[in-house]
């Protein structure tokens, strides 16, 4: 009995683990396919591939994700190059020196970005001056200055992932190569390499990734070339659409596909490998039968259906046309704002009735106490004045008409009464 | 045997900061020799082989390869090929790229090296198994494919670091046969550094037998075995029992030993050591297990030693008998198994003789550890 609430609990606790990871990005993909003008699941209004189409209309996002990739690229060539160099020192350096070089080849890491950032800025501003060139040369370029800066980090990043590969190579293999005839350079070219190169690859990624969707750094070097966060950022503060989520759902798409595609290219290497064990001599001279791509390989098979369900999707997305649902759901709304227009006109014809009643019956003696307007605030706390601004925005049926005080900026996302039309 | 290249070291020392691997090492290897370092490890015998090949400069002294000194010269461009303890196979390169590594560095074309390495492959009794990678194959294999890749770089000396170490006894004992064939087929020079005596000695043309950086013998196996310089080089190739005493009368080749345990024994004095011992000197005695036969009860003299049984044991081929011996350390005896009747002596005394030519006195020294 005991034994089995344990197991519960473990799965209880995983549930709620993966429903902590993964749910905010499940809901804000979700988000993506909701014609509501803010992204959000419920109310669900329509289905629609809108903001995909709205994402790819924004010459802004395009022009970022351009530089993302760019930036990408370069500080991709640049960090696994120095931390392939770093690793190979570690190894190489007299060993009383390593934990200090360790130390200081790792510091990057610790360093906020922020830091980082202005310290590229500023040192790279200083030689640029001390060059005599001016501030459109090469050295005060956005692109430049950004790959620079991040690879002070994502370097170290790079340099740990290939340690931990370089710590499995065996020295011995340069040694044999060096024996066996060839130069230092044939020796690193053809073993030393061939063996890293999954963790170069992996190295590859890493730095891609971290240079993708870093901010922090980025927000002081990009100059002229804003990369695709902080367009994103700057978008915010103007207003979330939709449109966003749209992205994050192709993101979120991408790296799920590429990561079953990875698993399924492991599996079958290692089906081969285990072919290629039982494999008789005169089957491997040539005509080995390797298993097919997708036997006993479901990570394949799942790479086959995402590519399946995406095409349909896009297919789908081509064909329909939510304007129907849209028209409907205004059409709705409207006759919601109408009812509520309805109904506040019939509470406030009572209270006038009251009021009437009430006026009447102490008498004409007591003059009304018309609403004296002498209080510094105006007259925005008198009690008339609520009741008509209430009645004001309910005339303002929905999103594609915003308030006029529409001064926050979020858009009309925090105004209480974009909140109350959800009712 | 054809005229090989040999190696010769001149006074080589190589130290490591304040140690001394390699002490005034003077050594000549004649081409097409099989020669083996023998010793235990951290002796400096690896030291030694990398000197050779080129991976170490020596502090002092020469390492000549055909006469000609190599200082200066790195590995890839000595005429020596290296096998590695743990072979060094490279892993993610099949047994044909392998072993034609040093074709493909000169830019033999592929078609070229797929010959040499079928004919390699066929030499080492692997045929058709070049698609394979190193990890698919067996640890004897393994050991092949090493061979067969340094033997294509075409070296003028083979340097082994005792690739037979990782491999299981039965494997081993058959890989000896299998490399002194090689060798004697290629006929160049090979080098073998080992710790383990078997192996030394069914292979060896020569063997140095190493301590701490010191070489004390060089010699054939026979002689190493039966004529031993130093106490280390008797106590560490085969099953000896040593007896401690002082010399106490020099007869020509034969000296008269004061034992400390077994009374006054006659025995041959080592070559190397005949003319160099005198009265008085601190001596060991050493007699082989198999040197040993009992004798009659009540027989006495400088040849005999008597001890008591502590226990016994039945090999197969030979009955060993453990006595009673000096320090902690027993005697062993070993009598050949010919189907004789065999008493159990355990608790009594027996009288054991021995020949003096097949026992040997060389100054008191180290022994090997055990």
């Amino acid at each position: 009995m005991n034994n089995s609430f344990l197991r519960i609990s473990i799965w209880v606790y995983l549930a709620i683990f993966f429903l902590y990871l993964l749910g905010p990005l499940v809901i804000m993909s979700i988000t993506a396919f909701n014609s509501s003008g803010f992204p959000r699941m419920s109310p669900w209004e329509c289905l629609t591939f809108q903001w995909f189409g709205e994402l790819f209309q924004d010459q802004r996002i395009l022009n970022g994700i351009k530089n993302s990739l760019i930036i990408g690229l370069g500080t991709v060539v640049l960090s696994v190059a120095m931390g392939l160099a770093g690793a190979l020192m570690l190894t190489q350096i007299w060993p009383k020196l390593r934990a200090t070089y360790y130390t200081i080849i790792i510091a990057p890491i610790l360093i906020p970005g922020v830091v980082l950032g202005i310290s590229t800025l500023v040192f790279w501003d200083r030689i640029n001056r001390m060059l005599g060139l001016g501030a459109d040369s090469f050295l005060s370029n956005g692109i430049f200055l950004t790959v620079i800066g991040q690879s002070t980090f994502i370097a170290s990043y790079c340099m740990l992932v290939l340690v931990a590969r370089l710590q499995r190579y065996d020295i011995a293999l340069t040694e044999a190569a060096l024996d066996l005839g060839a130069s230092h350079a044939q020796a690193f070219r053809k073993i030393l390499l061939p063996f890293m190169r999954p963790a170069i690859a992996s190295a590859a990624v890493l730095a891609f990734l971290a240079s993708f969707e870093n901010y922090n750094t980025t927000t002081f070097t990009f100059g002229e070339y804003p990369t695709l966060t902080i367009e994103l950022a700057q978008k915010v503060r103007y207003g979330i659409t939709p449109a966003i989520s749209a992205l994050a759902f192709i993101i979120v798409a991408l790296t799920v596909f590429f990561a079953l595609l990875n698993e399924a290219k492991l599996k079958r290497q290692k089906l081969v490998a285990a072919a290629r064990k039982n494999a008789t001599v005169e089957e491997l001279a040539g005509k080995i039968k390797l298993p097919s791509f997708f036997a006993g390989n479901a990570a394949a098979v799942l790479v086959v259906v995402f590519a399946i369900a995406t095409i349909t999707v896009v297919g789908t997305a081509t064909a329909y046309d939510p304007g129907q649902c849209i028209a409907d759901v205004r059409e709705q709304k409207q006759l919601e704002a109408e009812q509520r227009i309805q109904q506040l006109r019939e509470q406030r014809e009572e209270r006038r009735k009251q009021r009437e009643a009430e006026e009447a019956e102490q008498g004409g003696a007591q003059s009304t106490p018309k609403p004296s307007n002498n209080s510094g605030f105006g007259n925005v706390f008198a009690p008339n004045s609520l009741g008509g601004d209430e009645s004001e925005s309910d005339d303002g049926s929905s999103e594609a008409d915003p308030a006029p005080s529409n001064n926050s900026g979020f858009g009309n996302v925090f105004d209480p009464n974009s909140l109350q039309n959800d009712d | 045997m054809s005229a090989g290249v040999g190696v010769d070291l001149e006074k080589l020392w190589i130290r490591f900061g304040d140690f001394v691997a390699v002490r005034d090492a003077n050594v000549n290897i004649n081409g097409g020799d099989f020669f083996s370092f023998l010793g235990p490890s951290g002796c400096g015998k690896t030291t030694i082989l990398r000197a050779v090949s080129g991976f170490l400069e020596p502090s002092e002294g020469k390492v000549l390869i055909g006469g000609n000194d190599m200082r200066g010269i790195g590995p890839n461009k000595r005429p020596t090929a290296l096998i590695f303890q743990n072979l060094a196979l490279f892993p993610l390169m099949k047994v044909w790229e392998n072993i034609t590594f040093s074709m493909e560095i000169k830019g033999a074309s592929a078609a070229e090296r797929r010959k040499r390495a079928d004919e390699l492959l066929d030499m080492i009794a692997l045929p058709g198994q070049g698609d394979k990678l190193p990890s698919e194959l067996s640890g004897g294999q393994r050991q092949r494919v090493a061979i067969a890749r340094a033997l294509c770089a075409e070296p003028d000396v083979l340097l082994l670091d005792e690739p037979l170490s990782a491999l299981d006894l039965k494997l081993r004992q058959h890989m000896r046969t299998e490399l002194r064939e090689i060798q004697q087929r290629v006929g160049i020079t090979f080098i073998y550094i080992t710790h383990d005596q078997g192996e030394a000695l069914t292979m060896s043309d020569n063997i140095a037998v190493m301590r701490a950086g010191v070489i004390d013998q060089i010699a054939d196996g026979k002689t190493i075995y039966n004529d031993p310089n130093t106490a280390f080089a008797a106590s560490f190739v085969g099953e000896n029992n040593v007896f401690r005493g002082k010399v106490k009368q020099v007869m020509g080749n034969e000296a008269l030993i004061a034992t400390n345990r077994s009374g006054d024994l006659v025995a041959r004095i080592s070559t190397a050591n005949q003319g160099k011992m005198k009265e008085g000197d601190d001596a060991m005695m050493f007699v082989r297990p198999e040197a040993f036969a009992i004798a009659p009860d009540g027989a006495s003299g400088d040849h005999f030693v008597t001890a008591r049984v502590n226990h016994e044991e039945f090999e197969g081929n030979v009955f060993n008998i453990f006595t009673e011996g000096e320090g902690g350390k027993e005697i062993k005896v070993s009598i050949p198994n010919h189907g004789q009747s065999f008493e159990d002596h355990t608790g009594q005394n027996i009288t054991l003789e021995y020949e003096t030519h097949n026992a040997v006195v060389v100054p008191a020294g180290e022994l090997a550890a055990e």
